[in-house]
């Protein structure tokens, strides 16, 4: 296994967020975490990238605990968590952005290659390269989030709520390019409310409830659960 | 904040109970910036060469302050901390200077080792090495009072932070007056160069030793060059390390969004102490400069240098570094003027008063951005 999260327990202070979460990705996999608000999905990722830290229960990259190893060690490692709400540096240009993605690398020429490849997949960005961050529509900053992603060369990408609040063309966008990313071998663990476009694109799926596991399966299964469709696909 | 009255018929004075009042207060405002405009148009009217000798004074003021508020709006940029021993900083940035200068006689050290160098490079290098050494003391400490007092409060209120910083400004004065350490006294400071006084009158001439320069004429002398050349040089190196290196840049990703900028890969303490450390570099620099130009020292001497270079980093909009450059040149020329044209024990009332009325009118400072109160 690429990245293994077992029997993870997270408090917010009194509050019991994560009670006991367990799941895997394997090389290559596009993984998706869905659930409603509040389930845990966020603070899985930030316990993943060691924003947060668990109270009990561990994370493994290729079988070894990064628990206790900082966030910046940890993007080092190759897992590289893109947070919710784009988080861009409002006051750098969008170059500068990509750059800051690219922090932990040192050659210049790797580096421009890397950003000539974000571009490729996001040519609105190198139209925009000396703007500021701050400046960009949703879409575009979103595009800027995953391709300073994409910077710092991940072995694991964590996506979360990559379509939150954008168009639903540029969400079929987004999702196109999360699969082009993964083709190139890139693991992805994704966090979306939109369940539908993420249990489409993703080969494996887990239902996130107040804090627990609830149901897991391959992406069409889940597609097809009853419960899910009730619950999150808003079907009948 | 004013609340909407909940009576729709109520007049737009009766729902902004403070509009009235504010109007009343621009036109106070107002009124003294004419007074202030007034008695600069007829002093220069009066007397052109005295004028212009006082705003040169107030320059060489400014930059100095500059130097120092560099520090202040940097740390606050990126912690938001008002560092309130930044001004302490700069006091034992005068001080290295001073036992480096007057007790080890480090000026002189290229003399020493190279016996056949000219004098005049043997001043410009000893110089800068003592410039140097104590901008590498006053790092070193900024760093270290960084680790211990403020690095663990960084997750506590804003307020206990403040409150440590004041407490270790104090602990820096007070223990500095020990007399084991730098002692409670007065000390004459002795310079490591030469005075050299230029006169302008018809072109530039040296004052010559025990001459007087002859009445009407504009004096300046190369401690307010080298000030004027250092505080610039400063602001362009800033500038450089900030928009085109990569740990200026980190900065400035900290400085907006500090858990995005972990998950960048970026060392957030390090780049913290990387700040505390360069803010501290330019204020000791500026504590050998200050000392030269008014050249007695003790160790509260960096209290209100500090205080007003706060002034002039709030003036400009804390957080910002051409900010906190532009207020600090104001400051200077506020209190340079006070004491040419007012007297020279209003020049820290002026100084405050600014603070006052900015924080009243505009407390995002002149380049501030809106003050939003970022996580």
């Amino acid at each position: 296994m690429l990245l293994e999260v077992k029997d993870l327990h997270v408090f917010y202070g009194a509050i019991h967020a994560l009670q006991g979460v367990s799941f895997s990705i394997d090389e290559g996999e596009i993984v998706t975490l869905i659930g409603a608000n509040g389930a845990g999905k966020s603070t899985t990722l930030k316990t993943i990238s060691g924003l947060l830290r668990p109270r009990a229960g561990d994370v493994l990259l290729n079988g070894r605990s990064i628990t206790t190893i900082a966030a910046e060690e940890i993007v080092r490692r190759g897992i590289i968590h893109v947070p919710e709400g784009r988080k861009i540096f409002a006051p750098l240009t969008v170059q500068e952005n990509l750059e800051m993605g690219a922090f932990t690398r040192d050659n210049p020429d790797e580096i421009r290659q890397s950003m000539e490849r974000v571009f490729k997949s996001f040519p609105r960005l190198k139209e925009r390269l000396n703007q500021y961050g701050g400046t960009l529509s949703g879409g575009e900053q979103q595009m800027l989030a995953i391709g300073r992603g994409m910077m710092a060369r991940p072995k694991v990408l964590l996506l979360d709520e990559p379509s939150m609040g954008l168009a639903p063309i540029l969400v079929e966008e987004i999702f196109r390019i999360i699969q082009e990313i993964n083709s190139q071998g890139v693991a992805i663990l994704l966090v979306e409310q939109n369940a539908l476009m993420a249990l489409s694109v993703a080969h494996r799926g887990y239902v996130l409830e107040t804090g627990r596991i609830v149901l897991q399966g391959s992406g069409q299964e889940l597609l097809h659960d009853p419960q899910v469709i009730k619950a999150y696909l808003g079907g009948h | 904040m004013l609340q909407a009255s909940p009576s729709p018929t109520s007049s737009l004075a009766a729902r902004r109970p403070g509009a009235r009042l504010a109007w009343i207060g621009q036109g106070f405002l107002l009124l003294l910036a004419a007074v202030v405009l007034y008695i600069l148009i007829t002093n220069f009217l009066k007397d052109p060469p005295l004028f212009i000798q006082v705003v040169l004074s107030g320059l060489q003021l400014g930059f100095v302050y500059a130097l120092v508020a560099l520090g202040y709006t940097m740390v606050y940029g990126i912690v938001r901390l008002i560092n309130f021993a930044h001004g302490d900083v700069f006091m034992v940035g005068a001080f290295v200077s001073f036992y480096a200068v007057t007790r080890f006689q480090l000026h002189a050290w290229p003399a020493a080792v190279f016996p056949g160098l000219p004098a005049g490079w043997v001043v410009v290098i000893g110089s800068l090495t003592v410039v140097l050494l104590s901008m590498i003391v006053c790092m070193s400490m900024a760093v270290t009072i960084e680790r211990v007092a403020y690095k663990p409060l960084r997750d506590a209120p804003r307020i206990a932070a403040l409150i440590t910083a004041i407490g270790v400004s104090f602990f820096l004065e007070f223990f500095g007056a020990l007399y084991f350490v730098f002692s409670p006294r007065f000390i004459p400071y002795q310079r490591p160069f030469e005075v050299v006084t230029w006169y302008i009158k018809d072109g530039i001439h040296l004052v010559q030793v025990g001459q007087a320069p002859p009445p009407g004429s504009i004096t300046f002398s190369n401690i307010f060059l080298i000030i004027v050349v250092a505080s610039v040089l400063v602001r362009v190196v800033l500038q450089f390390l900030v928009r085109r290196t990569k740990i200026g840049k980190a900065m400035r990703a900290t400085s907006f969004d500090k858990p995005t900028s972990r998950l960048m890969g970026i060392n957030v303490d390090g780049v913290i102490s990387v700040t505390f450390a360069v803010g501290a570099a330019f204020a000791g620099m500026g504590g050998v400069l200050y000392a030269i130009a008014y050249p007695s020292i003790w160790t509260q001497l960096g209290i209100l240098p500090g205080l007003k270079a706060f002034v002039a980093a709030v003036l400009g909009g804390i957080g910002s570094i051409p900010g906190a450059f532009v207020g600090a040149l104001i400051m200077g020329q506020a209190e340079a003027l006070t004491m040419g044209y007012i007297s020279t024990p209003m020049r820290d009332a002026v100084a405050f008063t600014i603070l006052i009325v900015v924080l009243l009118v505009k407390p995002t400072g002149l380049f501030g951005e809106a003050a939003g109160e970022k996580a």
